[in-house]
């Protein structure tokens, strides 16, 4: 059976994914680690499908349709934010700060 | 055949992950990303979703991607300059959570399912010859699962008014 090293596929690339999002400042960067969450997310969805019902691969379509809304809205936003700062790292977005 | 296929294609998913996250420039992991995209659809067709494949291609490797990137030259990102990664206080803080993260996930990944819920072997395949790859995952789409499909499409509409409008210069 290929759930197990589906699954274990999965958890290396939602650790990737996540290790990325803590050690980059790009917010592009960022933003394409949230997208290999997603995906690591989706293989687990797919790989479960096959032994509990489609369910799991329906779920993937929904899964990319908000990964979709989410890229549009959140590029949109980093292009509103390189227009106040001119660049898109996370050290400049730091309005909230003390100080 | 199948598991060594799967490996095979697994190794390149997590190797051209590994290259995303730590190329310094945003094009290079852009590209490196379209590759673990790809490697991931060739994962959904041994896992006997050959229309989710498709999909993954069409809307993440196709659109999405091609949005990053369009994005990244837009800004002029793909320049050389100062790397973007944090020193090595983020960078230990950063390994050891995902470590943890890491093991948490493969205690999880060794739980086994309860043979009660598990469908037999073969089943997702028959369904396929029967009803068609795309119309075993259109039916419940748009049978058990037609109210969630109809609240995405709203989410896609107000996801396209907040984009026009958090692009747009002056309203």
């Amino acid at each position: 059976m290929l759930l197990s090293p589906a699954l274990f596929i999965s958890a290396v690339l939602f650790t990737l994914g996540v290790a990325g999002v803590l050690f980059r400042r790009n917010a592009i960067v960022i933003f394409m680690c949230v997208e290999l969450m997603l995906n690591a997310v989706n293989l687990t969805f797919v790989a479960l499908a096959q032994s509990l019902g489609m369910g799991g691969q329906v779920f993937v379509f929904f899964v990319m349709a908000v990964a979709a809304a989410e890229a549009a809205v959140g590029l949109a936003i980093i292009l509103a934010v390189y227009r106040h700062k001119q660049s898109v790292s996370l050290q400049t977005m730091n309005l909230l700060k003390d100080g | 055949m199948t598991l060594t296929f799967f490996r095979i294609f697994g190794v390149i998913a997590m190797g051209s992950a590994l290259l995303c996250i730590t190329r310094k420039n945003p094009v290079a992991s852009a590209l490196w990303l379209v590759v673990t995209l790809f490697a991931l659809a060739a994962l959904f067709v041994l896992l006997d979703a050959q229309f989710i494949a498709a999909l993954q291609i069409l809307v993440y490797a196709g659109a999405i991607m091609v949005l990053f990137l369009f994005v990244i030259m837009l800004l002029n990102l793909g320049r050389p300059g100062p790397t973007d990664i944090r020193g090595p206080v983020g960078l230990l803080t950063a390994a050891v959570l995902a470590g943890a993260l890491l093991l948490q996930l493969r205690v999880l990944g060794q739980a086994t399912l309860p043979s009660s819920i598990q469908l037999p072997p073969g089943t997702i395949s028959a369904l396929q010859q029967q009803q068609g790859i795309v119309g075993s995952v259109a039916n419940p789409l748009f049978d058990t699962y037609l109210v969630p499909f109809e609240i995405a499409s709203v989410l896609l509409l107000a996801a396209i008014v907040g984009a026009v409008v958090l692009a747009k210069r002056k309203l």
